[in-house]
């Protein structure tokens, strides 16, 4: 899997909440929780995001509720993944039970700013930051878990693997 | 002979639920006794077992969904979403807790679906309240709650463990939840990420269950897995007339290893308060008081209990809430509600001034009930002052005890609840 696109970079604690308000989950529809996502925190990041582009906080990204609309709303937002200097646990199992692709470096998150043009080889745990030709490893999937991703999901990986059987 | 060390409440419980010998850093494929969901999740969740082309639960009898976000319904895709879940429910047998039932986190240990020794999960991030009740309870999305209703397993990382000690003993006008608010002044909000919490110490011997549970409720405020307690005798009376199921207390052993242990004196707490729009905002209320509010509320599952209604109804007595401020009442169940104006505490706050509304969720989230205005602040006894939460993105939330929220309504502004309790 290999990603490119440009950086969207926020500060930390970004928790689900802001993600997507509760006030929003009166619907199941992706693309519907995809026109808030991030409206409290940035009302132009929907206006601005272009598929396939890379969102990058700081620490404890996806904090707070349980909602598995918030990966919903960022990878139907067109994010292609996330890369944060750390994440909070429920969050983390959503992003990878709904497919969304989520990396952990500090370091990259400290050298990536707003609207360079980022790249993210992930089987190989690379993360280049293509404006300013840095590049940071990040750890990579092990194998199950970048089948879950690569599938879009537990739920689809699960009825693949079921079917085979 | 190499010393085994001992296990953690979290390794013990985990150990016993996936039938191995498990330490922190394992993975474990665990049977879970309960599976919750609220009707934020709910939907998701029945969309994911759609998609598996399941159409049962593991065991009726040990899942619920609990109409509880939004209730009663405000909008009509909430409705939709709503007849959802009552359907799925006819469907599987699992039990529906409708509007006016109450808040997901007070149900599930009041109806005794879930004792001392159990694994649970739900979906919803408060799940860990009942750590409180030595119950390794967790928050989990919808698809893994989904995968837990089909199969009655999950996969489980076995946390390490913090360990939190309260010596001392609580001073006049301050209160657990006091207690936990400086925890996450003092950690952060990801100071216990991945890791399970165990509270103990004299502090928490000292305190009743529903002061217990505020502090469990939390401890996903700091990032933590589970928030654990040892049960005592406290406990299990508490679980009298609570159903059928019996009480299996798991202790940690005394050369448990721990990844890091705090000892908090609790005589040098005073009344904390959690200011925009972060949970580890934490100050003394003294460093607050005077900022003016336009709405209080009081309720959730954090401090929505009987003891919660007693302390702001004890504040109340008598008096008035300021005429600039709107003072919103949920308690956390039905059962809550009726003992409440059983012992007098719905009249006394009722005739204070008090908006009265169904037990449930609502106005924490946002969902409705008490949405603020621009630009305008709010002190709660929730668990969250997110930007946003409470459904208007340029209001400001205080978080602070009931005791706090109680003094604050009377006076229109952040105040000390010490003025109130001698």
């Amino acid at each position: 899997m290999r990603f490119e696109g440009t950086a969207h970079r926020y500060g930390r604690d970004i928790d689900t909440d802001v993600i997507i308000p509760a006030r929003y989950l009166n619907t199941s529809d992706p693309d519907e929780l995809a026109a808030h996502c991030l409206e409290d925190l940035d009302s132009e990041f929907v206006s601005k995001v272009q598929p396939g582009d890379i969102l990058v906080a700081e620490e404890n990204f996806g904090c707070g509720s349980s909602r598995e609309h918030a990966p919903i709303a960022i990878k139907h937002a067109g994010v292609a993944a996330v890369v944060a200097k750390s994440f909070a646990r429920i969050f983390y199992r959503n992003a990878i039970n709904t497919g969304l692709p989520i990396f952990e470096s500090p370091e990259a998150v400290d050298g990536i700013r707003s609207g360079d043009r980022v790249a993210i080889d992930a089987d190989a745990g690379v993360i280049t930051n293509l404006t300013t030709g840095e590049s940071w490893n990040a750890q990579p999937f092990p194998p199950f878990i970048r089948e879950i991703i690569e599938r879009g999901g537990l739920v689809a990986y699960a009825r693949e693997k079921v079917s085979r059987r | 002979m190499v010393a085994i060390p001992g296990k953690t409440i979290a390794e013990k419980i985990l150990s016993a639920h996936s039938g191995t010998d498990a330490h922190a850093g394992d993975i474990v494929v665990a049977d879970v006794d309960f599976v919750m969901g609220q009707d934020g999740t709910s939907p998701l969740a029945i969309r994911a077992l759609e998609r598996m082309g399941v159409d049962r639960v593991f065991d009726p009898a040990k899942v619920a969904l609990v109409i509880d976000h939004s209730a009663p319904s405000p909008l009509e895709g909430v409705s939709a979403l709503h007849t959802v879940m009552r359907e799925f429910g006819k469907r599987t047998g699992a039990t529906v807790y409708d509007i006016g039932c109450g808040v997901c986190h007070q149900l599930i240990p009041e109806n005794g679906h879930v004792v001392p020794g159990d694994l649970m999960v739900g979906c919803d991030s408060h799940t860990c309240t009942y750590g409180a009740l030595n119950v390794f309870s967790t928050g989990v999305g919808s698809t893994d709650g989904a995968a837990a209703m089909a199969s009655g397993k999950l996969w489980f990382k076995v946390p390490e463990t913090m360990r939190v000690t309260y010596t001392g003993e609580l001073k006049p006008g301050v209160f657990s939840k006091d207690l936990i608010l400086y925890l996450a002044g003092q950690i952060g909000a990801d100071g216990a990420t991945y890791m399970a919490l165990e509270f103990d110490g004299p502090v928490i011997e000292a305190l009743s269950v529903d002061a217990r549970m505020t502090i469990s409720n939390m401890a996903i405020e700091v990032g933590a897995k589970a928030g654990l307690m040892r049960a005592d005798a406290k406990t299990l009376a508490w679980y009298e007339g609570r159903g059928e199921r019996k009480p299996n207390p798991v202790d940690p052993d005394p050369d448990a290893r721990y990844a890091r242990e705090i000892e908090i004196d609790a005589s040098s707490v005073g009344p904390q308060v959690a200011k925009p729009h972060s949970v580890d905002n934490v100050s003394p209320v003294e460093e607050v008081e005077g900022t003016p509010i336009q709405q209080g509320y009081l309720g959730t599952c954090t401090n929505g209990r009987l003891e919660d209604l007693a302390i702001a109804a004890s504040i109340l007595k008598g008096r008035r809430v300021h005429p600039d401020v709107r003072f919103i009442v949920a308690p956390a169940s039905r059962r809550i509600l009726l003992d409440a104006i059983e012992a007098g505490y719905v009249q006394t706050l009722v005739e204070a001034g008090a908006a009265l509304v169904t037990p449930g969720c609502g106005p924490c989230v946002g969902t409705h009930n008490g949405v603020p205005s621009d630009g305008e602040n709010v002190i709660s006894t929730a668990n969250r002052n997110f930007k946003g939460r409470m459904g208007n993105s340029n209001a400001f939330i205080y978080l602070g005890s009931p005791a706090t929220v109680a003094a604050s309504v009377i006076e229109g502004k952040i105040t000390d609840p010490r003025r109130y309790l001698g």
